[in-house]
């Protein structure tokens, strides 16, 4: 039965807001192939983010449950959970969330530290993530050195150090101009068809939305159709 | 486990790259542990100094015979005949001629002026016989020479002469109707009596008409079993009402309540000190949590865990206590070690004593400090381990 890698099942989220319950996700079933492409679009404050936090198994549903692999991740322990993500899950945020203390090829080998590869083996795998960002000669320099696509770049090195079979990137191009975020979509549709990534990216940006294979569409905490006519400009902003 | 270490050990090392980044609050956190360690090892060198100084100036084998009931040389007083009685006692130790190793004294309090704070303080003018020098363990004339019996002259001691304006050799000084030359300048193996001026006790008794009496007599005594000798036999005697002790015992206890004062006035500042270096070390690592919150959760998305963030954080913590204690010991050393000062001691004179930094105390010092930063980063390093990844992957 478990074809589907990512597998959501009645998944709600609420959150406590002072008395009130605001409940962010309702509902939501899903599944994702293995090697898919999905794009997650919605107006600001839809819950892209909650889902995509629940996928990755930092957060846990309140309601439903969240299978990736076969696996129920929402019933794992906060150690368990921990663990699983070094080897699953790959993050790709908006702000790239580079460490401003350490190097790239640092930032990069972050994820290592969580493995129990020797030294050597550590800095070959930094070299190969780096290289296939195309930033091998910038691997000495701190973030700070580094302009905002390089920066993703770096993060998206990150991500992939460990070879997850899973990437989740939260607007991945929000941050930055158009030519560059066209990059950083070939680089992620490269991951995806070259190497087989499954990715789930949110974004608000429609050129970045067409790299993806399918697009779906979180309005109020629920999956539905897409809107008749997406604008050429969507105004959304949200972090 | 081999993991959580990795993990601690990478996110400490992370931490402490990021100190130099919030230097206000991690600096203010710093100079308050180095000042509480700094204060903290000064107190307690200063009573060790005090307490070394004393505790060696008093010998097992000196007997000092003291009024009933009194505590200090001031408050002493004899007749010369009572004197006389004590100095032909049993268990007095007697020299080559038969005459016994005795001397007989006089406690004075004059005034002499502070060289570096230019006040008065009171200084002992100690009246001594001539079997006195011998009865003081490592004395030892180190300038100028002895004074003359039967003149209004004295010797300093080295301690005296360094804190006192006007004691050095060849010049002339005026206590009170009297103006006395100062001969020499003497050592006394760094005890208490380096604090006093000696001279010859009948030329004190006629100085400031203390008539023919004497406050305490020291004697040279075969062990404790002299002691116990002499004691029976004073006690013994209807002329007499005594105390006789052991002067290394009468220093000790004399020292106890002066280290015992420095102790009851430094303890709680280093205590008020220590509250208040928590407090800058708790802003400190709330403030570097708080910094590098989104930080954190970048890493916890990762994949690293809430257990090596809470002890990364206390490490950080106690790093920065152990850099303010090091530094706080090192003022401590550099200022104040084999420092000379002077304190009004029980005998109600001054007396110099150095103050001593020992390895000991600086090791008790940087533990003051450790516990610091300990109970300072516990509640940062619990506020690292619980925060919700969630929430603060959202903050910018
Ligand atoms: N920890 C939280 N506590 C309370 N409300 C939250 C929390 N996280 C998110 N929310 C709320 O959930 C809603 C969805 O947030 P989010 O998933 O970030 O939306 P999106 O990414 O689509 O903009 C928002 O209204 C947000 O305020
Ligand atoms: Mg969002």
């Amino acid at each position: 039965m478990a074809t589907q890698l990512i597998q959501l099942t009645g998944v709600s989220k609420n959150y406590r807001k002072g008395r009130e319950t605001v409940r962010v996700l309702d509902g939501i079933s899903l599944g994702i192939d293995k090697g898919d492409f999905v794009g997650l679009m919605g107006p600001s404050g839809s819950g892209k983010t909650t889902l995509l936090n629940l996928l990755g198994g930092l957060d846990k549903p309140t309601e439903g449950l969240v299978e990736v692999d076969g696996r129920v991740i929402s019933a794992l322990s906060p150690g368990a959970l921990a663990k699983w993500r070094s080897s699953n899950i790959g993050f790709i945020f908006q702000f790239y969330n580079l460490l401003p203390v350490l190097t790239a090829a640092r930032n990069v080998a972050l994820p290592l530290l969580l493995t129990s590869l020797p030294a050597s083996r550590r800095k070959q795998h930094v070299n190969t993530a780096l290289q296939l960002v195309g930033l091998t000669e910038r691997a000495s320099h701190y973030p700070r050195e580094l302009s905002g696509g390089q920066e993703q770049r770096v993060a998206i090195a990150r991500a992939i150090v460990s070879d997850p079979p899973i990437l989740l990137c939260d607007e991945p191009t929000g941050d930055l101009d158009r030519s560059t975020a066209d990059e950083i979509m070939d680089l992620l549709q490269r991951l995806n068809r070259d190497y087989g990534k499954t990715i789930v990216m949110v974004t608000h940006d429609p050129r970045a939305a067409s790299f993806a294979h399918r697009v779906l569409h979180l309005d109020k905490g629920e999956l539905g159709a897409p809107p008749e006519e997406t604008p050429g400009a969507p105004g959304g902003t949200s972090p | 486990m081999f993991g959580w270490l990795t993990q601690t050990a990478a996110l400490a090392a992370l931490n402490l790259r990021s100190l130099p980044r919030r230097p206000g609050a991690a600096a203010v956190a710093m100079s308050g542990i180095a000042a509480l360690t700094g204060v903290f090892a000064g107190v307690l060198s200063m009573a060790s100094g005090f307490e070394k100084t004393m505790e060696g100036s008093g010998q097992e084998d000196v007997a000092l015979v003291l009024r009933s009931g009194s505590t200090a040389e001031l408050n002493s007083r004899f007749s010369s005949e009572q004197a006389d009685v004590i100095r032909y006692a049993p268990g007095i130790v007697r020299d080559a001629a038969g005459e016994p190793r005795v001397s007989s004294e006089l406690f004075w309090i004059v005034n002499a002026v502070g060289k570096s704070s230019g006040t008065e303080a009171n200084v002992a003018l100690r009246g001594i016989q001539p079997a006195g020098y011998a009865l003081r363990k490592g004395y030892r004339l180190a300038e100028g020479r002895e004074f003359t019996p039967g003149r209004f002259e004295l010797i300093a001691g080295r301690g005296a002469r360094n804190q006192f304006a006007g004691l050095e050799p060849g010049q002339m000084i005026r206590f009170g109707k009297t103006e006395w030359l100062v001969t020499g300048v003497f050592e006394a193996g760094g005890s208490v009596f380096e604090s006093e001026l000696w001279c010859d006790v009948n030329v004190l008794q006629s100085a400031y008409q203390l008539g023919s009496g004497f406050q305490v007599v020291r004697a040279q005594v075969d062990g404790a079993a002299g002691r116990a000798r002499l004691e029976e036999a004073l006690d013994g005697d209807q002329r007499l009402a005594v105390d006789v002790w052991s002067e290394e015992q009468f220093y000790s206890e004399q020292a106890e309540d002066t280290t015992a004062l420095i102790r009851v006035i430094g303890i709680p500042i280093s205590v008020l000190m220590a509250i208040g270096a928590i407090f800058a070390t708790l802003n400190a690592m709330y403030a570097s949590i708080a910094a590098r919150a989104r930080e954190l959760a970048t890493l916890r998305a990762l994949g690293f865990g809430s257990l090596p963030a809470a002890l990364a954080t206390l490490l950080e913590s106690v790093a920065l206590a152990l850099l303010g204690g090091v530094l706080g010991c090192a003022i401590a050393w550099l200022a104040l070690n084999g420092f000379q000062a002077s304190t009004l001691a029980s005998s109600f004179s001054q007396v110099v004593f150095n103050f001593a930094v020992t390895p000991d105390l600086l090791a008790q010092g940087v533990t003051a400090a450790l516990v610091v930063g300990l109970v300072g980063g516990v509640f940062p390093a619990v506020r690292a381990a619980m925060a919700p990844v969630t929430v603060a992957l959202r903050e910018l």
